[in-house]
């Protein structure tokens, strides 16, 4: 005679619920594991220590700094154009948004921001959605990777090819741009480049299609990441959480809504946000992202004005060659800004942008002259990594792959 | 998960949300001794607490009562040979109100000690840990206090004006060990400040200079 | 020493070649090396860049990227180093077995880049024998390819039976 049970098969977070119950009266001893820094999960150098209780984790301690380069104390002995490299290897996946966020920040300083022409403002708006784009795709292809979708990586990155060929186009590199000075860009587009990038956004969508296909209603990646790391909206915010994270938090804040900088109020579209804060919310709002994204890139296009793409000042841009060589002014204005930088008044800025990873925030303090006195940069996966300790506690040491692959952080800007 | 459509009760209608200003004159009104300011510069405010021993209380009223929920980040900045030397800088956001403040306060260098904001808003926990492990400002009340970005043991204070942008040399043997970056005697750069051509020329500079 | 380049045609010489056991053995070893990637920074990216299919390092061998020490022959430290991590990867290296090879990928682990800080190691070759520097920052995958191809040529040229050096004795400086 076959007996037959019924079984009741719970998601993640009550089973770890009734395994922590069972497990109570039985005292065993708890595991100290050691993840990282050195880890293929991990995207890049981060250290967890986790305390384990059997499968359970009962305590997680993050430990950064693995890459601490001292980018805020080389940021008060150079100019402002000089530093705009050491930006680019902060949130290394999107460098072009973050040249694009500290050079907005140092024209508040002087004022300038207001004066940018609307050629510059368009260019820098498909430079950060197109650095969107390209972050997104390398975050939920390596969150599938973690989580055993290892096809999803590799169309992504076919897709991110494309995009480096545009970025190579454009700046000359694949990524590490530096792309943008003070007070406007260092070139303007290469001819034929936005048919190149129209091209593109249809052969993305397409790509986004095939990994929603490929991921959104899969089981196996559903079961992995639905309600797990739940994130509740009070904690988001207290914990500082910003950017998809945030909004998978049900909170509905954007800072190019709430506070348009560049032409963001000028286009249309809309910010997707979640409503129960788990893994699989967070990889939702990133998808949407990207389809806003394309959506923005398609109305710049249409929209792209001609002009100048810098300030017109002398005593913030370089001036043309031809006329550093042949006239006094241009030849005295290229060797301040060239050895004294640009002369920013006294005061302090914050200047926050919407990176791909959250707020990427910039605080200039300033005494005059063309060097800060301080900068220091408010780096969104310092703060989305600090909810670990409160979030992993009552997890399966497999959640742990999952959840650090739906914050999507990036260690170059963490430890900057 | 919906598109953006707003849920019900979540976002504050127009006339109930307050200007930055208001809520600084708000924050004035109630610690009429200590506050001071708001100055304005490129549109922000900034406000400026003289006893930096209440600021926790300050800013458990800027929460609880103005709505400034998110801390932004916290700065601390070495002000060299002036007194008091720290300066530390709390930038606050509210989301019902859509503002920013920025909160200034300052220590002494013989004190070196202020009281933690963690317990109003939990993100301060690193964000007060990195201010000690890069400045060595110590916060009173921190549940964990210890280096973020450097390594238990480290000797130094890296952001500190005396420090050199090379390095000193240290040895924590097992865990970490630091040398000089070889700078040929330190970076080619201009100084801040100063409005002297001459002083402000790109040279190199030492600390020790 | 000399090594002799493998080349034959089957049909003409059957499936069987005479050859030294040199050159068969680091024929072995070049073609199917199996790296460790120590990705810490930007670097990394370019890394995974080459390892995807555009660049496709598997043409060389080395997809299997092992994130264990014990299984791989090649570290490739990708990104900067710094003070803080710079123990780790030579505990690491330390366990990778031998013959093993390191090639310093970047400006910032062959020289410590752009980064001349408190907190940065001033090029991976303080620590470990390094024996392919690529330049670049970050170098393109192509670089990253022809880094490899050296490091395959020299290889072949490397004594494997009667002389062979443990990494730690080949030309290389710790300072």
């Amino acid at each position: 005679m076959v007996a037959t049970r019924q079984l009741e098969v719970k998601d993640s977070a009550a089973r770890s619920a009734q395994a922590m119950e069972e497990l109570r009266d039985v005292q065993g001893e708890k595991m100290i594991l050691n993840m990282g820094p050195s880890h293929p999960a991990t995207h890049g150098v981060l250290r967890l220590v986790l305390e384990l209780d059997g499968e359970i984790i009962t305590k997680a301690d993050p430990e950064i700094g693995y890459l601490h380069r001292g980018d805020e104390k080389i940021a008060e002995n150079m100019t402002y154009n000089q530093f705009t490299p050491y930006t680019d290897r902060l949130d290394y996946l999107a460098p072009l948004a973050n040249n694009v966020a500290y050079s907005l920040a140092v024209e508040k300083l002087l004022g300038i921001h207001d004066k940018l022409p609307e050629r510059c403002q368009y260019i820098r708006v498909i430079c950060c959605e197109l650095a969107r784009i390209s972050a997104h795709l390398l975050g939920l292809g390596a969150f599938a990777m973690d989580v055993g979708a290892l096809t999803v990586f590799l169309h992504t990155f076919t897709e991110r090819e494309k995009i480096y060929n545009l970025i190579e186009a454009l700046t000359g590199a694949r990524f590490t741009t530096t792309y943008t000075r003070i007070g406007g860009l260092s070139r303007d587009l290469p001819e034929g480049w936005t048919d190149e990038l129209a091209k593109f956004t249809k052969e993305v969508s397409a790509a986004i299609g095939e990994t929603d296909k490929l991921l959104t209603r899969n089981k196996i990646f559903v079961d992995r990441t639905k309600d797990v790391g739940v994130i509740s909206r009070e904690e988001a915010i207290d914990f500082g959480l910003t950017g998809p994270n945030l909004r998978g938090s049900n909170v509905e804040y954007d800072l190019r809504k709430a506070h348009p900088y560049l032409v963001y109020d000028q286009l249309n579209f809309d910010v997707p946000y979640g409503e129960v804060g788990d893994c699989y919310d967070r990889y939702l709002v990133r998808m949407e992202e990207m389809r806003q994204s394309v959506r923005l890139l398609d109305q710049c296009l249409a929209k792209l004005p001609g002009g100048p793409v810098c300030v017109d000042d002398g005593k913030v841009v370089l001036p043309d060659k031809q006329k550093v060589l042949s006239s006094m002014e241009e030849l005295i204005h290229q060797f301040m800004l060239v050895t004294h930088g640009q002369d920013a008044p006294t005061g302090e800025v914050y200047f926050g942008a919407e990176n791909p990873k959250g707020e990427l925030g910039f605080y200039i303090m300033s005494k005059g002259g063309g060097v800060p006195y301080r900068l220091k940069i408010r780096a969104p996966s310092f703060a989305n990594l600090s909810i670990l300790s409160h979030t992993l506690p009552g997890h399966m040491i497999s959640d742990v792959v999952a959840v650090l692959g739906s914050l999507d952080f990036v260690m170059g800007e963490c430890d900057r | 998960m919906m598109p953006s459509q707003p849920a019900q009760g979540r976002r504050l209608s127009p006339e109930t949300r307050m200007t930055a200003k208001l809520l600084a004159r708000e924050l004035k009104r109630q610690f009429r001794e200590i506050v001071s300011g708001p100055e304005g510069f490129r549109g922000e405010l900034t406000v400026e607490v003289s006893d930096a021993l209440r600021i926790a209380e300050v800013s458990r009223f800027a929460k609880s009562e103005l709505g400034f929920d998110y801390l932004v980040d916290i700065t601390t900045i070495d002000n060299d040979n002036e007194t008091p030397r720290w300066t530390a800088v709390y930038h606050l956001y509210s989301y019902k109100h859509l503002c920013h403040l920025r909160l200034k306060t300052s220590v002494s260098e013989e004190s070196s000690e202020l009281p933690t904001v963690s317990g109003v808003w939990r993100t301060a926990n690193w964000h007060e840990r990195e201010a000690y492990d890069m400045m060595g400002i110590k916060f009173n009340g921190h549940p964990d206090l210890r280096r973020i970005l450097m390594w238990e043991g480290y000797p130094f204070f890296p952001l500190r004006k005396d420090f050199p942008l090379a390095g000193k040399p240290s040895e924590m043997p097992d865990l970490a060990f630091t040398d000089v970056a070889p700078l040929e005697g330190g970076p080619f750069v201009t100084v801040a400040g100063d409005n002297d051509p001459t002083a402000r020329e790109p040279r190199v500079r030492n600390p020790e200079e | 020493m000399s090594s002799t380049e493998i080349g034959y045609n089957s049909k003409i010489e059957g499936d069987v070649i005479h050859t030294r056991l040199d050159a068969a053995v680091s024929w072995f070893r070049k073609n199917s090396l199996w790296p460790m990637p120590m990705g810490l920074a930007c670097c990394a990216i370019e890394l995974m860049a080459a390892g995807a299919s555009r660049f496709d390092i598997s043409r060389f061998g080395a997809e299997v990227m092992r994130f264990s020490p014990r299984q791989s022959d090649l570290m490739i430290v990708a990104g900067t180093v710094t003070y803080k991590m710079a123990l780790a990867v030579k505990r690491i290296y330390d366990q990778m077995p031998e013959p093993k090879w390191v090639i310093a990928m970047g400006a910032c682990a062959s020289t410590g880049g752009m980064y001349r800080s408190y907190a940065v190691l001033q090029g991976i070759d303080r620590l470990l024998p390094v024996d392919v520097y690529i330049s670049g920052c970050p170098p393109r995958p192509e670089a990253l390819l022809e880094g490899f191809m050296r490091l395959q040529n020299k290889i072949t040229n490397e004594p494997h039976i009667n002389d062979a050096k443990p990494a730690r004795a080949r030309e290389a400086f710790v300072a």
